[in-house]
C-alpha cells in the first residue's frame, strides 16, 4: 500500500490528528516531523511510520527549507498524496512543493475523498466545490474542525531525514520570536465553542465580558474585524475574510452585526447564537437561538446562569 | 528602490460570487469587480517606502481585460506606472499556471522588492508568494504587519500563533502584507486625473514566451469537478430581553447540551 504523507504541524495540533484520521483512508500513514513532535500521538492516531527532520537549518528560514524536505522524500517514496493544515505554514509549505514537482495543489479542502476528490467551502461560505488535483499527486491542505479524530494506534518506525538544504532555501532568516500572553484557552481555529466580540462591545476592557463567557463555556475568543480596528483585541483572534475561519460546534455572537465578510469565517458553524440590541441585525439571519438585548445585561446575566447550573 | 506591487481583481467580496456554471470557473464577468482589499495595503507601502527612499513603483496585474479598471485605481493612489498582462488563453488558469505568468513578467521588470497581499479574497489561497519566491530564486517573506527597509537589508514582524516572528532578507525580495501594516490613501481627484496619462504596458503570452498550452483551463494542474450552493441558514428563535433574556439564552444552550 503506498505511503500517505502527513506533514505535522509543530506541537500536533487538533488539525493533525484530523488528517491522520482522513490518511488512514488512502494508505498507509507516514507523519513527517519538523523538530520534535509527540510521536505517542502520532503513533495513536495511526501513523505506520514517522520522518523527522530538525536542526536550525529547518527551524530558522521560515519554509522554504521544511517544502525541500518534503520535495525530497516525495521524490524517493513516491506517496499516494501529502496532507498539510489549512494553517499559513501548511499552504506556504504546499505552494513550494507544487512548483518543486510542477504538480497541482488544493488549500482549504474540508474532506478528502480516497478517489482524490477534495471538498472545498469557498465564497464566504456560500457555496461547496468538489475538486481534483490533475496534474501530479494531491497536495492537500486540510482545514481544521473539518472531521472528527479518531485513534487507531499503531507501532510507527522513526527515521531521521537528512536535510541538505541550498542557500536560496536560507535566504529569509528568523532572527527572533516573540512569545506573547497566551492563556490556557484552546486555539481559535480547534476549537469546539467560539465566543466572539464586536464593536457593540464597545471597548477592550469591556472585552472580559467576551472572555468571561467564552472560559464558563471551554471555548475561544474571536473579534470581528471593527473590534480589532477599534484596538479592542488583538488582530490574530478576527474571524471573517480577512482573518480566521471557524468551523465550531458553536458560536456565540456578540455585538456583531454579521456583514458578509464576518460571516464569512463563521458561517459554517454547527450552531449560531447572537445578542444584539438591533432586531434588524443580519446576524439574525443566520443565528438558530438570537437574544435582541443590549450585550451588558444579557452576557453577565448568562454567566451567572452557566455559575449556577455548575 | 525598484518596486513592483502585485494587484489582482477580484469579484467583490461584498456581493454575491458564483462559479461560472459553463466551465466552474469563478465568474468574473458578471460580478462588480474590485482591486483584491489586501493589495491596496502592498500599494500603500510600496508608496511609504518610495517617499522614504525614492524609486520607481510598478503595478503588475495579470487578469483578463476588465482588470483595466482596477489598475487605473491602483495607479490614482500614486503608482508610476503597470504592467497588465492579458491573454484570453488564460480564462480558468490554476494558481502554479498564473505564478508562472507573474514570475515571467516579473523577470523582465528587475524589482528590488516584490509587494503582493498575504491573499487574495477571491481564492484565499494565500500561494502565489511563496510560489513566486521559489521561481524567481529570491526570498518571501510573508504576512507583514509591519515592514522596515534599511538598504538592502527588508526586516518584517509577521503575527503567528504564539506571537510574532522578526524575520530578515536582503534584497531582491517578494514580501506579502496583511492589512494590519498600514491604512491606505484614497486617491485624490488630481491622482485621478494624473492615472489616466500614467504609463499602462499590455504583455500578451507571447510576449512573455510563455505557451498558451501551458495556462488557461488547458494547462490548469487542478480542476473543479462540480459545485453547489449551500443551503442558506436560516434564522431560528429570536427572543426580546426584558429582564431573562441571559437566563434563556443558557437555557437554550442546555437543551443543546453546550452547558
Ligand atoms: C475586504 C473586506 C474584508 C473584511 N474582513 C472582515 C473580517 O475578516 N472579519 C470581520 O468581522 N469583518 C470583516 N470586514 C468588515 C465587515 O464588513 C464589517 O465592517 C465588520 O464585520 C463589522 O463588525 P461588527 O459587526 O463588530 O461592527 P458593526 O457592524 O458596527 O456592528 C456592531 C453591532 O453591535 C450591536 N450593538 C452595539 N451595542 C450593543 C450592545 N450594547 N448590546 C448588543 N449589541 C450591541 C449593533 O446593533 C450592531 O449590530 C471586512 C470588510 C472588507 C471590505
Ligand atoms: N493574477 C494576479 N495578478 C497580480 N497579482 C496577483 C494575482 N494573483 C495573485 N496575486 C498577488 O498574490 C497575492 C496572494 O494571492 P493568493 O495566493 O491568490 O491568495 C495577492 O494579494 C496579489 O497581490
Amino acid at each position: 500500500m503506498a505511503e500517505v504523507l502527513v506533514v505535522v504541524e509543530s506541537g500536533v495540533k487538533k488539525v493533525t490528528l484530523e488528517m491522520l484520521t482522513i490518511a488512514r483512508g488512502l494508505g498507509s500513514v507516514s507523519a513527517v516531523v519538523f523538530g520534535d513532535a509527540d510521536t505517542d500521538k502520532l503513533a495513536e492516531f495511526g501513523a505506520e511510520k514517522i520522518y523527522t527532520a530538525s536542526g536550525d537549518d529547518v527551524a530558522n528560514h521560515l519554509v522554504a527549507p521544511k517544502a525541500t524536505v518534503v520535495a525530497e522524500l516525495v521524490k524517493r517514496v513516491q506517496p499516494a498524496a501529502v496532507l498539510l493544515g489549512s494553517t499559513q505554514e501548511g499552504k506556504e509549505i504546499a505552494a513550494r512543493l507544487a512548483i518543486k514537482l510542477d504538480n497541482g495543489l488544493l488549500t482549504d479542502a474540508v474532506d478528502f475523498a480516497a478517489d482524490g476528490t477534495a471538498t472545498q467551502v469557498v465564497f464566504a461560505g456560500s457555496t461547496i466545490v468538489k475538486s481534483k488535483v490533475t496534474k501530479g499527486l494531491p497536495i492537500v491542505t486540510i482545514r481544521p474542525n473539518s472531521t472528527t479524530p479518531v485513534a487507531a494506534p499503531a507501532t510507527p518506525s522513526v527515521e531521521e531525514l537528512t536535510v541538505a538544504v541550498s542557500d536560496t532555501d536560507k535566504l529569509a532568516k528568523v532572527v527572533e520570536r516573540v512569545a506573547e500572553q497566551k492563556g490556557s484557552r484552546p486555539e481559535l481555529t480547534e476549537a469546539g465553542i467560539v465566543v466572539s466580540g464586536g464593536r457593540g462591545v464597545a471597548s477592550a476592557d469591556n472585552f472580559k465580558l467576551v472572555e468571561e463567557l467564552a472560559d464558563l463555556l471551554g471555548g475561544a475568543v474571536g473579534a470581528s474585524r471593527a473590534a480589532v480596528d477599534s484596538g479592542y483585541y488583538p488582530h490574530q483572534f478576527q474571524v471573517g475574510q480577512t482573518g480566521k475561519t471557524v468551523s465550531p460546534q458553536l458560536y456565540i455572537a456578540l455585538g456583531i452585526s454579521g456583514a458578509i465578510q464576518h460571516r464569512a469565517g463563521m458561517q459554517t458553524s454547527k450552531t449560531i447564537v447572537a445578542v444584539n440590541k438591533d432586531a434588524e441585525a443580519p446576524i439574525f439571519e443566520l443565528a438558530d437561538f438570537g437574544v435582541v438585548g443590549d450585550l451588558n445585561k444579557v452576557v453577565p446575566q448568562a454567566a451567572d446562569e452557566i455559575r449556577k447550573r455548575k | 528602490m525598484n518596486i513592483v506591487v502585485l494587484v489582482k481583481q477580484v469579484p467583490d467580496s461584498g456581493a454575491e460570487r458564483t462559479l461560472s456554471a459553463s466551465d466552474n470557473t469563478v465568474e468574473r464577468g458578471s460580478a462588480s469587480n474590485v482591486i483584491n482589499e489586501m493589495d491596496e495595503y502592498a500599494i500603500e507601502e510600496a508608496l511609504k517606502i518610495k517617499e522614504a527612499h525614492g524609486g520607481e513603483v510598478t503595478v503588475l496585474t495579470v487578469g483578463p481585460a476588465g482588470a483595466t479598471d482596477s489598475i487605473r485605481k491602483a495607479l490614482s493612489m500614486g503608482p508610476d506606472k503597470a504592467v497588465h498582462v492579458q491573454d484570453d488563453a488564460m480564462h480558468g488558469s490554476c494558481a502554479v499556471a498564473t505564478s508562472k505568468v507573474l514570475a515571467a513578467a516579473l523577470g523582465r521588470l528587475n524589482a528590488d522588492l516584490i509587494l503582493c497581499g498575504a491573499e487574495s479574497t477571491d481564492g484565499r489561497v494565500q500561494v502565489i508568494p511563496h510560489m513566486l519566491a521559489e521561481r524567481l530564486g529570491v526570498a518571501a517573506l510573508t504576512g507583514a504587519r509591519k515592514l522596515t527597509v534599511d538598504g538592502a537589508q527588508l526586516t518584517i514582524e509577521r503575527q503567528t500563533d504564539e506571537g510574532y516572528e522578526v524575520v530578515t532578507a536582503a534584497t531582491p525580495a517578494i514580501v506579502s502584507v496583511w492589512d494590519t501594516i498600514n491604512e491606505p490613501r484614497y486617491p485624490s481627484f488630481k491622482g485621478i486625473m494624473a492615472a489616466k496619462k500614467k504609463p499602462l504596458e499590455s504583455l500578451s503570452l507571447g510576449d512573455l514566451g510563455v505557451s498558451a498550452d501551458e495556462v488557461g483551463t488547458a494547462g490548469a494542474t487542478s480542476a473543479v469537478l462540480e459545485f453547489s450552493k449551500r443551503p442558506a441558514r436560516t434564522g431560528g428563535a429570536k427572543v426580546t430581553d426584558e429582564g431573562t433574556g441571559g437566563e434563556q439564552l443558557v437555557a437554550y444552550l442546555a437543551t443543546e447540551k453546550f452547558v
